[in-house]
């Protein structure tokens, strides 16, 4: 395991799991980009999840 | 035509499921897990596909029918994060051990990881009746998809009877590989022909934003439907994969542990295809049938395929819903077919520690619990009538509440069988607690705060089993080094 970069994944795992209560977006229903802004957001929360995946993967993986 | 269309699918997948016997070594390793032969695509495939049910598709369109976009947020952004974070941290780590012991069901290692056979029997009881309801959500939704697709030219008995025989025929000749298979094939078709049907349906309600400007604006935020706490504590409820006895099962099929990387990359991705779309029509359903109640909410998105795609369209529209339902029956039945033969049948039979079945043997006892639980689930689903959605959100609870088992078992030296044994306790007792009092209360959280039962039932169970591991006897230091220190 490639300690160094384990602790800055683990707190940006955190982190998006903070962001993932929107509760900035919580009372509109404004439209960006031609959807509802609150949807919009955990869309792109999803993307956002499977970067940091792809990062935990590359600088955590337990080959052995 | 409609009912052609259905049809051809069905035979399709019949063949594919028949087609993979080909490759089948007549080893219950190979029955129950592919021989550990499975590569990454048809991993995440599997995965995907199998925990993606009724519940995401018709559920989820349901509920957001009801409830609006936040839907998407408690039920499929929250799965986008945990879920890989348990394939990575939990699945990876049971892959390992079911290989290096040749376990094949969860069960066997958690038996052998405290030496206890009546925990192993606990958890299988427990295990088993927790998967019956989500295993009736298959048979149900595939029955009154079917039905209400072909406006009642096929009653929804046939309906169930139809897809339990499909699925019944393949997995008994193919098992996990006919499986693997079925369901790479089906979760393709769901993805596909979900944005097939997404951009269909917008298109006849002319465009998405002339259609979204319709629907009532408390629908496009999350603060009129949904509490703050719900959507923290509901994060809860994915965790629930860490014990589904069918995502175990598909976890050990992997070829080896590098096979989990991509699918833990991409399943939040995978998750974002199938949600945005069946949320959205869901929203959408509300400008076409303003009026439905109760459990017709669940089957909007079929009325709105019905109304929207007509013909030939509408098969194939009903097909990628029983792609996605028959993708969790399939794996779930052989899961419990496992479960039935190597967690009482094999130990139970066994002689001076001495295996008494062969592998032959092993496989065709399976097939008849495989065959005896499919046949069992369709009696049910003739008698029960509830939302397919509560049934789904009661199981998952009960999964999730047995979660801190299995890190208890991967990651904590000090825990014992006791404090297992009661933390399942805990679990079977506040789960029958809000079960019984609450289950017919849609949307219930405790008190109306917004908390979910669920991370209730989580804190309680993980507080039990700390304590009580505590004060009691841990198991010999030989089975830690067993699975500790190698």
């Amino acid at each position: 395991m490639k300690t160094t970069h384990s602790w800055i994944l683990y707190i940006l795992l955190l982190v998006l799991f903070i962001l993932h209560n929107d509760f900035w977006f919580w009372e509109t229903s404004h439209i960006v980009l031609g959807l509802p802004i609150g949807l919009l957001y955990h869309i792109v929360f999803c993307f956002a999840a499977s970067v940091l995946m792809y990062s935990l993967v590359k600088f955590m993986w337990r080959e052995k | 035509m409609i009912l052609a269309v259905i049809i051809i699918y069905l035979a399709l997948v019949l063949s594919l499921g028949i087609l993979s016997h080909k490759f089948f070594r007549n080893t219950g390793e190979d029955y129950f897990v592919a021989s550990r032969n499975i590569s990454w695509f048809m991993l995440l495939m599997s995965l995907f596909g199998t925990h993606m049910t009724a519940f995401s598709i018709l559920g989820a369109s349901g509920e957001a029918y009801r409830r609006g976009i936040g839907v998407f947020a408690l039920m499929a952004s929250s799965s986008a994060i945990i879920v890989p974070c348990v394939f990575l941290f939990i699945g990876t780590r049971l892959w390992k051990i079911g290989k290096k012991f040749g376990y094949v069901t969860q069960v066997q290692f958690f038996r052998d990881r405290w030496e206890s056979n009546g925990l192993g029997l606990l958890l299988f009881i427990v295990l088993v009746l927790l998967l019956i309801p989500y295993l009736l959500i298959g048979v149900m939704g595939g029955g009154d998809t079917i039905s209400k697709i072909t406006e009642n030219a096929i009653p929804q008995w046939v309906g169930g009877l139809l897809i339990s025989a499909v699925v019944l025929c393949y997995v008994i000749y193919s098992g996990m590989r006919g499986t693997a298979w079925v369901n790479t094939f089906q979760t393709l078709v769901f993805m596909i022909l979900g944005g097939v049907t997404f951009v269909v349906i917008i298109y006849r309600m002319g465009g998405f934003s002339t259609a979204l400007s319709k629907v009532d604006t408390s629908l496009l935020r999350q603060a009129d439907h949904i509490k703050p706490l719900e959507l923290l504590t509901y994060t809860c409820i994915p965790l629930s994969v860490g014990m589904f006895p069918h995502i175990f099962s598909h976890c050990l099929t992997a070829k080896d542990v590098g096979t989990f990387r991509y699918p833990i990359i991409l399943y939040p991705v995978c998750i974002a295809i199938v949600w945005v779309p069946s949320v959205l029509l869901g929203i959408l359903g509300n400008v076409d049938f303003p009026a439905l109640k109760g459990p017709e909410v669940n089957s909007v998105l079929i009325q709105m395929i019905r109304q929207h795609a007509p013909g030939v369209l509408a098969g194939f529209l009903g097909a990628g819903v029983f792609a996605a339902i028959m993708s969790s029956l399939d794996s779930q039945t052989l899961s419990l077919g496992s479960m039935f033969t190597n967690d009482i049948v094999r130990p139970y039979l066994r002689k001076g520690g001495k295996e008494q079945m062969t592998e032959k043997q092993q496989v065709w006892v399976g097939r008849l619990f495989v065959i005896a639980i499919i046949s069992i689930t369709y009696i049910i689903s003739l008698i029960a009538k509830p939302s397919i959605f509560r049934l789904a959100i009661w199981s998952f609870t009960g999964f999730s509440g047995l979660f801190p088992i299995v890190v208890a078992a991967l990651f904590w030296k000090g825990s014992t069988k006791h404090g297992v044994l009661a933390s399942i306790f805990s679990v079977i007792l506040l789960w029958l607690y809000f079960f019984l009092r609450y289950w017919q209360t849609s949307g219930y959280t405790v008190g109306g705060t917004g908390i979910m039962p669920v991370a209730v039932i989580i804190l309680v169970s993980t507080l039990t089993l700390i304590i009580v591991s505590l004060l009691t006897k841990p198991p010999s230091s030989e089975t830690i080094d067993r699975y500790f220190n190698t």
